[in-house]
Order: C-alpha cells, then sequence, then structure tokens
C-alpha cells in the first residue's frame, strides 16, 4: 500500500487536478452540446469520475482515507442513477421514438 | 299644566308612528281622523298651556331628564315654554290642525296617503320639540328635523325626477345653514359653557355690547336663519320646495318651517342685541330678499311660484323688523303671515284641484263663479297680505315699516315699494285666476268644482283669522292696546330694544300708514286696471318680453349664477379629483401592484423554454457564477 502511495504521489497534484478539470470540463461540454440524451448520460458519467478521480488523490496526497469512502458512495449513486435514468430514457423512447432531448420541451410554463 | 306639556310633542309622535306603521293597513279615512285628531288635541294642550302663561305671565321650564352628561358639559332634555314660545305653540297645531283636516280631502286620491300623514304628524313633532326646547341642542334637534321632513315631503312624488331634484336642493341649502347653527352653538358652548337659553342670555348681559365673540355667535346664527328662512343668498330652495304636495307649501314653506329661523332669532334677541353689526347685517339681508323676491313674483305664472316668492319676500319683511329692532313687530308679522299665507297656499291648492292640477295661471281666469268659496277666501288674504286695513297684514307690516322708518328713511322708503309690489302681483293672482274669462281646455272646464267640506272648511277659518288676526296688535295711536306687546314684553325685555315708534307723534304715524296704504290701494288699482279691465294675460313661454320682464321670469337668473359660480367649479374640481386623483393616481398606484408582478412574469416566463439543455446550460452559468463569486468572496476577505 505504502508503494501504491509513493506511486500516486510521484505525480504532482496539480497534474491531478488539471486532469481532473479538464475531463470534467469534456463533460460539461458533452451535456451542453449532445443532443442525445445517451451521450447526455454518458458525458454526466464522465464528470462524476472527474470528481471520484480527484476525491481519491487528495485522500492519498493527506492520508486521510474518508475521501476514498466518499468515492465509492459516488460510485454506488452513479450505479442507482444509471439504472433510474436508462428507465426513463427508455420510456421516453418508448413515448417519442426518439432519444432527442430538444424534443422534450412540452414542459414550460 | 307643567306635567302634561310633554304630551304636546309626543301626540303627534304617537300619530307619526300610528300612521307610519298602519299606512298600508288602516283604512284613509282612520288615518285622516289619527292625524288629524292627535295634532288638534296637541292644540288644546297647547291652548291650556298659554292661558296658564297669559294668566301668570311666568315662563313654564320644565326638565324631563338629563340628556347629555359629560363633563362640565350638561345638556338637559327640557322643555321652555314662555310667551313666545306658547304662541308658536298655537300657531303650529292650530294651523297644523286645519291643514291636516284640509290634507285630508286634499290628498284623498293619493296611493300615498298614509305616508303623508305620518310625514307630516313627524314634522309637526319637530316642529314643537324646536319651540319648545330650553337649549339650543334640543332645537337643531327640531331644526335638522324638520329641515329632513320638509325633504320628504317636497320630494313626497319623488318618481318625478324634478320633484325628486328640488328637495335634494333643499336638503343641500338646508344643510349649509344648519353648519352655521351648529358652529354657533359650538361656540356657544365653549364661550358660556352652556347651551341652554337661561344661562347664555344671563351671562351675555355681562358682557360689553358689540363684543366680538357675540358678533361671530350671531353671525353664525343669522347664516343659520339664512338657510331655514329662505334669505338671500339661500333662499333659491324655497320657490323650488313649491314641488311638494299644496299643504305642505301651506304648512311648511308658508306658516311654520321657514319662520323657525326668526323665531330663533327672536328667541336670542339677547344675544342679537348686543350685537349691533349683525342686527345691521340682519335688515339689509331682509330688505334686499323682501324686495329682490317681490320683483320676481312680478311676473311668475306659476300660482304657486308667486305664492312662494311672496312668501320670501315676506320673510325678508320679517327679518327686516327683526334687524331694525322691531322684534315684537317681526314676530307680529309671523303670526299674521301664518294666516293669511297658509290660507293663500290652501286656496291655491283648492284652485288646483278645481283646475285638475293645472297651476298656470294663464289657463285660468273667470274661477269666481265656479269656486266662490275658494274665491272669497283667497280675496281675503290677499287684503290680508297687501296690507290694506282693517285686515291682518296691514298691522303687523305696518309696525315694521314704522320701525324701519325710525331706522332709516331710505330702507323705510324701500319697504314701501316693497308693499306696493306686493300688492301688485297678489292682486294680479286674484284677477287673473278668478275673473275675466277661462282660458283653459273644455275638459278643465267641465271639470272645475268647488272642493269638499274638509277642504273649504280650513279655508274658511283661516279667512276669519286673516281677517281679525291683526286686532292681537293695534297699535296705540289707532286706539289699540297692542295686546301682543304687553304678552311678549317678558321675552323682548331688553333695554336696547325699548320701542322708540311710540315717541313718534301720532301725524308721523299716520302719514307713514296712509303711505303704505296708499300704494297698496294704487297697486291694486293699477292690477285691476291691467288684468281685468284691458285683460291683459301674461305671454306665453317663448314669446317676446322686455329685458326687465325676462330677468324678472327667470329669477334673476340666480340659480344659474349659483350653478356657473358654485355648482360648476365644484363639478369640475370633483371630476378632476374623481378622474385624475382618484383614477390614475391612486388606482394607479393599486393596480401598479398587481400588473407589475404580472407584466414581469410575462418576460419571465420565457425563460422556461422547455429545451431542457438550456435548463442545463442556464444552470452552468449559475454554478459558474456562484462559484465566482465564493471565490472573490474569499480573496476579499483574506485580503
Amino acid at each position: 500500500m505504502e508503494k501504491f502511495f509513493n506511486i500516486v504521489q510521484s505525480v504532482p497534484l496539480n497534474h491531478y487536478i488539471l486532469l481532473s478539470c479538464i475531463l470534467f470540463s469534456i463533460g460539461v461540454i458533452g451535456v451542453l452540446t449532445r443532443r442525445n440524451a445517451i451521450v447526455i448520460f454518458m458525458s454526466v458519467e464522465l464528470m462524476l469520475n472527474a470528481v471520484n478521480l480527484l476525491l481519491a488523490v487528495f485522500s492519498v496526497f493527506r492520508n486521510d482515507p474518508s475521501g476514498q469512502v466518499f468515492v465509492f458512495f459516488v460510485m454506488a449513486l452513479a450505479a442507482a442513477e444509471v439504472a433510474v435514468g436508462l428507465a426513463i430514457i427508455v420510456m421516453v423512447y418508448r413515448n417519442t421514438s426518439s432519444i432527442d432531448i430538444n424534443v422534450l420541451n412540452k414542459l414550460k410554463w | 299644566m307643567d306635567k302634561y306639556i310633554w304630551l304636546i310633542p309626543v301626540l303627534p309622535l304617537i300619530g307619526f308612528v300610528i300612521n307610519g306603521l298602519g299606512r298600508n293597513l288602516l283604512p284613509k279615512a282612520v288615518i285622516g281622523l289619527i292625524g288629524t285628531l292627535l295634532v288638534f288635541a296637541a292644540f288644546g294642550i297647547s291652548i291650556a298651556t298659554f292661558s296658564q302663561i297669559h294668566e301668570t305671565g311666568k315662563a313654564i321650564n320644565v326638565t324631563l331628564f338629563q340628556w347629555i352628561n359629560a363633563g362640565a358639559m350638561k345638556i338637559p332634555f327640557a322643555f321652555l315654554v314662555d310667551q313666545l314660545s306658547a304662541i308658536m305653540l298655537l300657531i303650529i297645531t292650530g294651523v297644523g290642525t286645519l291643514i291636516h283636516l284640509y290634507s285630508a280631502g286634499y290628498m284623498s286620491h293619493d296611493e300615498g296617503f298614509g305616508k303623508f300623514f305620518a310625514y307630516l304628524n313627524l314634522f309637526v313633532f319637530f316642529m314643537l320639540l324646536l319651540v319648545m326646547g330650553s337649549n339650543y341642542v334640543i332645537m337643531f334637534i327640531g331644526w335638522e328635523g324638520v329641515g329632513l321632513c320638509s325633504y320628504l315631503l317636497i320630494g313626497f312624488w319623488y318618481t318625478n325626477p324634478d320633484y325628486a331634484d328640488a328637495a335634494k336642493k333643499a336638503f343641500i341649502m338646508n344643510r349649509i345653514g344648519d353648519l352655521g347653527f351648529l358652529l354657533a352653538i359650538f361656540v356657544m358652548v365653549n364661550v358660556f359653557g352652556s347651551a341652554s337659553y337661561n344661562v347664555i342670555f344671563a351671562k351675555v348681559k355681562m358682557l360689553e355690547p358689540g363684543f366680538w365673540v357675540i358678533t361671530v355667535i350671531t353671525l353664525l346664527l343669522f347664516v343659520g336663519a339664512t338657510g331655514k328662512s329662505a334669505q338671500i343668498p339661500l333662499f333659491t330652495w324655497l320657490p323650488d320646495a313649491m314641488a311638494g304636495p299644496t299643504p305642505v307649501s301651506a304648512l311648511i314653506h308658508a306658516a311654520t318651517m321657514v319662520t323657525a329661523g326668526i323665531y330663533m332669532i327672536a328667541r336670542s334677541n339677547a344675544l342679537f342685541s348686543f350685537a349691533p353689526v349683525t342686527m345691521d347685517i340682519i335688515a339689509y339681508i331682509g330688505l334686499a330678499t323682501a324686495l329682490f323676491a317681490a320683483l320676481i313674483a312680478l311676473t311668475q305664472t306659476d300660482i304657486k311660484k308667486v305664492l312662494a316668492y311672496s312668501t320670501v319676500s315676506q320673510l325678508g319683511y320679517m327679518f327686516l323688523g327683526l334687524g331694525v329692532g322691531a322684534f315684537t313687530g317681526g314676530f307680529f308679522h309671523v303670526i299674521t303671515h301664518a294666516f293669511f299665507k297658509a290660507l293663500l297656499f290652501l286656496g291655491a291648492g283648492s284652485v288646483i284641484h278645481a283646475m285638475s292640477g293645472d297651476q298656470d295661471m294663464r289657463n285660468m281666469g273667470g274661477l269666481w263663479k265656479k269656486v266662490p268659496i275658494t274665491a272669497w277666501t283667497m280675496l281675503i288674504g290677499t287684503i290680508a297680505i297687501a296690507g290694506i286695513p282693517p285686515f291682518s297684514g296691514f298691522f303687523s307690516k305696518d309696525e315694521i315699516l314704522a320701525h324701519t322708518y325710525e331706522h332709516s328713511k331710505w330702507m323705510y322708503g324701500v319697504g314701501v315699494l316693497t308693499a306696493m309690489l306686493t300688492s301688485f302681483y297678489m292682486f294680479r293672482l286674484v284677477f287673473l285666476t278668478f275673473f275675466g274669462k277661462f282660458r283653459g281646455t273644455h275638459e278643465q272646464e267641465h271639470h272645475l268644482h268647488e272642493s269638499p267640506a274638509s277642504m273649504t272648511i280650513p279655508l274658511i277659518v283661516l279667512a276669519i283669522l286673516s281677517m281679525v288676526g291683526g286686532l292681537i296688535g293695534v297699535p296705540h295711536v289707532l286706539g289699540g292696546h297692542h295686546e301682543l306687546a304687553h304678552f311678549l314684553k317678558p321675552v323682548f325685555d331688553n333695554p336696547s330694544l325699548h320701542n322708540k315708534v311710540e315717541e313718534l307723534p301720532a301725524s308721523t304715524e299716520f302719514m307713514l300708514m296712509g303711505l303704505s296704504v296708499g300704494v297698496a290701494v294704487l297697486a291694486l288699482i293699477y292690477a285691476w286696471v291691467k288684468y281685468v279691465k284691458n285683460k291683459h294675460v301674461p305671454v306665453r313661454d317663448g314669446e317676446e318680453r322686455s329685458l326687465l320682464a325676462t330677468l324678472s321670469y327667470n329669477k334673476f337668473y340666480v340659480d344659474e349664477l349659483y350653478d356657473f359660480l358654485i355648482r360648476k367649479p365644484l363639478d369640475t374640481a370633483s371630476n378632476f379629483l374623481y378622474l385624475v386623483v382618484d383614477k390614475m393616481g391612486i388606482d394607479g398606484i393599486v393596480n401598479a401592484f398587481g400588473s407589475a408582478p404580472l407584466e414581469s412574469s410575462k418576460g419571465l416566463r420565457l425563460l422556461q423554454s422547455g429545451n431542457v439543455g438550456f435548463y442545463i446550460f442556464i444552470m452552468v452559468i449559475g454554478v459558474i457564477a456562484v462559484l465566482a463569486y465564493s471565490l472573490g468572496l474569499t480573496d476579499i476577505l483574506h485580503k
């Protein structure tokens, strides 16, 4: 374990943060620009995992395991979210024969 | 007697309650009987009261209960019946009984018979309260009450909008006067600490004559009197008040209510004699009103309008009498005027009854043979009002004129001129109505008939009173004792009011009498020549009149003047307040509070496009903004 920590710490923290930011930004941009619900979903996963990465790295650098515990929580939550989200997408597809989110603009004022 | 005095006003009140509640249940005969008999019973008690006062010479003071008891101010519900109010009681209940009797005949075909008698009884109640109260507050209750009854009775046929307007006009003009009276009461309570006659009159004697507070009080009281007694500038309601049934005109607008102002000033003689300025103003206003109304009466063609302006003119005479210090004379004229003017109005009512409701003298003529009793009695009333001896009007008018002569020569001249005009327009009325040939339609001619006994009996009684009523005040110079002056002496016992006329040489007095009788007879002859011999008939509406006649016929455009000076600016101001201040200003603010959320939400709802991508975009922007803000904030805090 000690060795693994050393490997992780051998890369400077800034690099991890930068990587996370890039991953997160890609996720955000994906969510904003894509119309396909599944791609948006995938982008959301990307954002979640960017955060997970950051949590794990900070946990290692600060010698505090609670960060990694949070990662497990996020993973469990993401799994649940995927289950519900995919179900919604399936229903949307059955109702509109499309998974384009711009078709779903009935809910307004 | 003191124990039963409260019955005098209460009896008509009982009549009001019975007739008011049973107006649709009781048969007309019963209603008429109750209304008339109860007032007659009050008349009986009034006679008993009068004779007691006549014998003992003492005023009756009865406190029924303490009414207002607030700190230092105590206003009891108390009656004071002295010589002055005893005479008023006799006039109100006596003439009131006759007019009730007359109404039973005159109104017999009217649907609102019960209502009419209820109002009439209520009026008598309030009028009695007005004259019997022992302080100004009770008087004010009566004062307002008679105003209310006057309003109700003028607008009795309220389905006619003109009549309803006349009622409103009377009410509003009276309100202006009432405000003056009310303010006077406030000032008196403030200055003297009481509203009781006895207290105020005793305290005022300790003040200096001409003290400005007294002048203010008396002027305010006089404002009240101008409203109720139809003097310039508040006189225009009285001619319009003729919209009411004729018995109402006779009782309220000739014999009793309109003399309330004179009663009030006569009652307050102790105050007024301390305010020479007010006395002068009263004299001038009275004189101006007398002349002005007489000028208008000259050309009126509606029989009731002539009498209405004549009433205004005669009231002006009474105020002239009060103003020049002839309190007895002024009050004497109240008494005689009550007789002959009630007679004239009732006679006019009888004529209108015969004419099937037509009031235009241009359609009358030659009624003498058809309605002989009415004609004779009206002729007697006319002679009385014209001031031809020995009928009642001569004595009272002459007393006023003699005092006026003593006061100021030119005012006497105007007074005599007015007397001449009075004689002319009254004989014009008689000649146009009863002489010559009938000018109405065939239908009307066919229908002409003398009125029933219930209407002619009051006429005959009043005619007799108009003939002999003046004998209570025959002056010394004609060999009389002036019973009235002696009787009223305790009331007008005021050093500043001593009778100067008695100091006039007899020859001067005879000269004055001769002059006023002479001009009256001259006017009579001129009227006879013009309307009987030359058969002149006033021109129809729309035809050419001389300039002066046009002015007089149109009442000198006083109504139009008031319209222009008061109603129009008021209308404009209230329209401004309504349209600009209320509608735009206040409503605008209130509506703005409603429309601001509405309008802004109309704009904001466009953000809810339903486009999920857009929502997310906004969310991200929001997150970034929050992030930037909190980071920036921590930066600032750290620095």
